[in-house]
C-alpha cells in the first residue's frame, strides 16, 4: 500500500473527488497559481494542472468572499472545497461561517443544505499571536457545522472525501507539523507522520472516532498534535508501568461520545489534552460529557491539559511554555493515579 | 519644509541593510520562524515617513520592518524582538510579523492582511476628535486592498474626512498572486474615486516623489480636508517569506526592476545631479553598518524572556474597572 504524509492524501483525496464529481471544485489564495506554493503548505500543488483554472480557483485575499462563494455554490448545487492559509483568518470570515453557513438550513425550515468543506491549518509553529491559533472549539459551539480534525494520512484522505459528500458544512482543522510539506514549504519540527494510504475510494465516516492505543490505566483524548504528544507520554507510562489507552476523537462535531464512555468506564480516569487555550475549549465539554453520563466510572478527578489562557507567544521559549508537552501529559496522568 | 536628501538616503540604506543582514541571520538559524522583506519598497517607507511627526501614527504589515525603522523604532529594538529576545520592542512576544513601537507612533505590526485599516481609521478618528493634529498612515499591499476590512475603512474615512494616509504599496504580487489576477483594474488608486477621496499613482521607486505626494496628503489631513489614497508602484526584490523559490515570476522580470533600484538610483542621483560629496555617503553607509553591529550584539546579548513571562500582558495589571487576579 503506498505510504504519504498528511499534505499528499488530502491532496490524493481532493482529486478523487473532482475526479469522481465534477460539481466538486477548490477555491482559496495562491491554491493554483502556475509557480506558486499550491496553498500556503502544499496541499493544492499540482491541481491546477489537472483540473484547471475553472475549477481551482485562485481568489483575491477576500475571505468573507471565499466562505460566502462557497456557502452560495453549495447551496445552489456545487461541492466547494474552500481553504484558508492559516486558520487564524476564519475570524475573517466569522459572519458567514457562524450566521450564514450555519444557520441556512435551519432557518429555511430544511429546505436549503450548504455542502461545502472548509480547510484550516492550525498550531503554533514560531509565528506570534495571529498565525497560531488552534481554533477546532470556537466552532464546536456553532450548531450546525460539522467539525473534523484528521491526525494521519489514512483519516485525512478518508475525512476529506467523506467531508466532500457530506451535505452540511464541514470545516476541517489540520495540524502545520502534520502535514509533511516539503521544500521550501516544510516546517521546522514537524512530525510529519507517513501513513498507509490505499489507492482505492474510501472514506472515513464524520463521527467515528479511533483509539490509538489500548491500556488499562488511564484514557487520554487527544487530537491533531497532541495526539501524538499523548502517545510519546503513553510510552513514557508504560516504562513506570501505567497503560494509558490513547484516544483520537477525529472528530469533534459530532463527537463519538460512546468510544469516550466506553474506555472511561474500563479505565476510571479521563485526561483530556488539546493545543488550544484552556478555558472552554472542547476538552471542557468531553469533561462534562464524562461528568454527566459517566460519573460513577471515575477513580480519580478529570484532567485537563490545554494551553494556558494567553495569546500564542513569539519567543521559542515562550512557545515551548504555551504548547502542551509529553511531560505535562505525563505529569497530569501521575497526579490522578 | 526642506527636503533632508541625506536622510531620505540613509532611511533607505538602513532599511535595505538591516533586511539583508536579518536575513542572513536567519539563514545562520539565529532568527527563529519567518520573515518578510523589505528589499526593493525603501522609498515607500523613507518618503511617506519623513513627512511625518514624531506623534503622527503608522500603522503596518505582515512586512513591517522597513516602517518601523523609517518612523524611528530604534534598530536595535526590532532587531531583540525578531530573535525573540525580553528586550525586543514586544519583549519577545511579537516576532517579526509584529514589531512596534508606540513611543514613536508604530502600533504593532498587524499581520492579518487588510486588517490595520480600519484601526488606522480609529487612530484618526482619535485625533480628530481629540484635535490633536495627528495624522494616521495605513501602510498595505496590493493584496489588502481586496480585504472587505479595506473597504469599509475607505467609505468611512472619506465620509468623516478623516485626517488619514492610505498607503498602498502595489509591488504587484500578494504572495504568489499577480496583480492582474486579483483586480480587474488596472489601477488601485481608481478606487479613492468611488468612496470619495483623491487617488495618486506614484513611483514608488522615487523616493523624492513619494515624498512630495505623502506631504501633500499630509498637509490635506492636516487641514480637515481627509484622506488620500497613494498607490506607490514598486516591487519586492525578495521572495515574499523564508526561502520563496519565486517561480510564479520571472527572471527577465526582476532583472527590470533591478535597473529601478530605488537606492542605487538615488545614490546616482545625489552624486550626479545634487553632486553630493562621495565621502559623505561613504559615511552615511559606515554609520548604518555600526548601528547594525550594535543591533546584533545587543540582541545576542539580551536575555530570553523567562518562561513566566508567558503569563503577563494579557490584560491591564490595575484599571480603574477592576484588577485582574
Ligand atoms: C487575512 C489574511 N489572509 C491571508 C494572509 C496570508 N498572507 C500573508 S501575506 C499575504 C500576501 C499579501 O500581499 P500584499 O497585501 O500585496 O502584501 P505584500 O506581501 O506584497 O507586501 C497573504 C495572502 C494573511 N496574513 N491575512
Ligand atoms: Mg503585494
Amino acid at each position: 500500500m503506498p505510504k504519504m504524509s498528511i499534505a499528499e492524501a488530502i491532496r490524493q483525496g481532493i482529486r478523487e473527488e473532482m475526479r469522481r464529481d465534477a460539481r466538486v471544485f477548490c477555491l482559496g489564495e495562491d491554491i493554483g497559481i502556475q509557480g506558486g506554493f499550491g496553498g500556503a503548505f502544499t496541499v493544492t500543488l499540482g491541481l491546477s494542472e489537472e483540473f484547471g483554472h475553472e475549477r481551482i480557483l485562485d481568489t483575491p485575499i477576500s475571505e468573507a468572499a471565499i466562505a460566502g462563494l462557497a456557502i452560495g455554490s453549495a447551496v445552489c448545487g456545487m461541492r466547494p472545497i474552500a481553504d484558508v492559509q492559516y486558520g487564524d483568518f476564519l475570524f475573517e470570515m466569522m459572519d458567514q461561517l457562524a450566521n450564514q453557513a450555519a444557520k441556512l438550513r435551519y432557518m429555511s425550515g430544511g429546505t436549503l443544505s450548504v455542502p461545502m468543506v472548509m480547510r484550516a491549518p492550525v498550531g503554533a509553529t514560531g509565528r506570534g499571536s495571529q498565525h497560531a491559533q488552534s481554533l477546532e472549539a470556537f466552532f464546536t459551539h456553532v450548531p450546525g457545522l460539522k467539525v473534523v480534525c484528521p491526525a494521519t494520512a489514512y483519516d485525512a484522505k478518508g475525512l476529506l472525501k467523506a467531508a466532500v459528500r457530506d451535505d452540511d458544512p464541514v470545516l476541517i482543522f489540520e495540524h502545520k507539523l502534520l502535514y509533511g510539506s516539503k521544500g521550501a514549504r516544510s516546517e521546522k519540527g514537524a512530525l510529519s507522520p507517513i501513513g498507509e494510504v490505499p489507492d482505492e475510494d474510501y472514506i472515513v465516516p464524520i463521527g467515528v472516532g479511533a483509539v490509538r492505543r489500548t491500556g488499562k490505566d488511564v484514557t487520554i483524548v487527544a487530537n491533531l498534535l497532541m495526539l501524538y504528544r499523548s502517545l510519546a507520554a503513553a510510552e513514557t507510562l508504560a516504562q513506570k508501568g501505567i497503560e494509558a489507552e490513547v484516544i483520537d476523537p477525529r472528530t469533534l462535531v459530532p463527537l463519538d461520545k460512546n468510544l469516550i464512555l466506553d474506555s472511561v468506564r474500563k479505565t476510571g480516569r479521563l485526561l483530556i489534552v488539546e493545543e488550544d487555550n484552556l478555558t472552554n475549549g472542547w476538552v471542557a465539554e468531553v469533561a462534562a460529557l464524562m461528568a454527566d453520563e459517566g460519573f460513577a466510572w471515575l477513580d480519580a478527578p478529570i484532567k485537563r491539559v490545554a494551553a494556558p489562557d494567553v495569546p500564542p507567544p513569539f519567543a521559542p521559549p515562550l512557545e515551548r511554555a504555551y504548547v502542551p508537552d509529553e511531560q505535562r501529559i505525563v505529569d497530569a496522568v501521575l497526579s490522578m493515579l | 519644509m526642506g527636503t533632508n536628501e541625506i536622510a531620505l538616503y540613509q532611511t533607505m540604506v538602513l532599511i535595505r541593510r538591516f533586511e539583508e543582514t536579518v536575513n542572513e541571520l536567519y539563514m545562520q538559524g539565529r532568527i527563529p520562524s519567518t520573515l518578510h522583506l523589505y528589499i526593493g519598497q525603501e522609498a515607500v517607507a523613507a518618503g511617506v515617513c519623513s513627512a511625518l511627526n514624531l506623534d503622527d501614527y503608522v500603522l503596518t504589515t505582515h512586512r513591517p520592518h522597513g516602517h518601523a525603522l523609517a518612523k524611528g523604532v530604534e534598530a536595535k529594538a526590532i532587531m531583540a524582538e525578531l530573535f525573540g529576545k525580553a528586550t525586543g520592542t514586544c519583549k519577545g512576544k511579537g516576532g517579526s510579523m509584529h514589531v512596534g513601537d508606540i513611543r514613536v507612533g508604530v502600533f504593532p505590526a498587524i499581520a492579518i492582511v487588510g486588517g490595520n485599516v480600519p484601526i488606522a481609521a480609529g487612530a484618526a478618528l482619535s485625533a480628530k476628535m481629540m484635535k490633536n493634529g495627528r495624522v494616521a498612515v495605513s501602510f498595505f499591499g496590493d493584496g489588502a486592498a481586496n480585504e472587505g476590512d479595506w473597504h469599509e475603512a475607505m467609505n468611512v474615512a472619506a465620509l468623516w474626512k478623516l485626517p488619514m494616509l492610505f498607503v498602498c504599496e502595489n509591488n504587484l504580487y500578494a504572495a504568489s498572486t499577480p496583480y492582474k489576477a486579483a483586480f480587474n483594474i488596472e489601477t488601485i488608486a481608481r478606487r479613492a474615486d468611488a468612496y470619495g477621496m483623491p487617488g495618486v499613482v506614484v513611483d514608488g521607486n522615487d523616493v523624492l516623489a513619494v515624498h512630495r505626494v505623502a506631504q501633500q496628503a499630509v498637509e490635506r489631513a492636516r487641514a480637515g480636508e481627509g484622506p488620500t489614497l497613494i498607490e506607490c508602484r514598486t516591487y519586492r526584490q525578495c521572495g515574499h517569506s523564508r526561502s520563496d523559490p519565486r517561480t510564479y515570476r520571472t527572471q527577465i522580470e526582476e532583472a527590470e526592476w533591478k535597473t529601478k533600484d530605488p537606492i542605487v538610483n538615488f545614490r546616482k542621483y545625489l552624486l550626479e545631479e545634487l553632486h553630493v560629496d562621495e565621502n559623505s555617503l561613504r559615511q552615511v553607509d559606515e554609520k548604518v553598518e555600526a548601528d547594525l553591529r550594535e543591533a546584533i550584539a545587543y540582541a545576542d546579548a539580551s536575555p530570553l524572556p523567562a518562561a513566566d513571562d508567558l503569563y503577563s500582558d494579557v490584560y491591564t495589571p490595575t484599571s480603574e474597572g477592576g484588577r485582574h487576579a
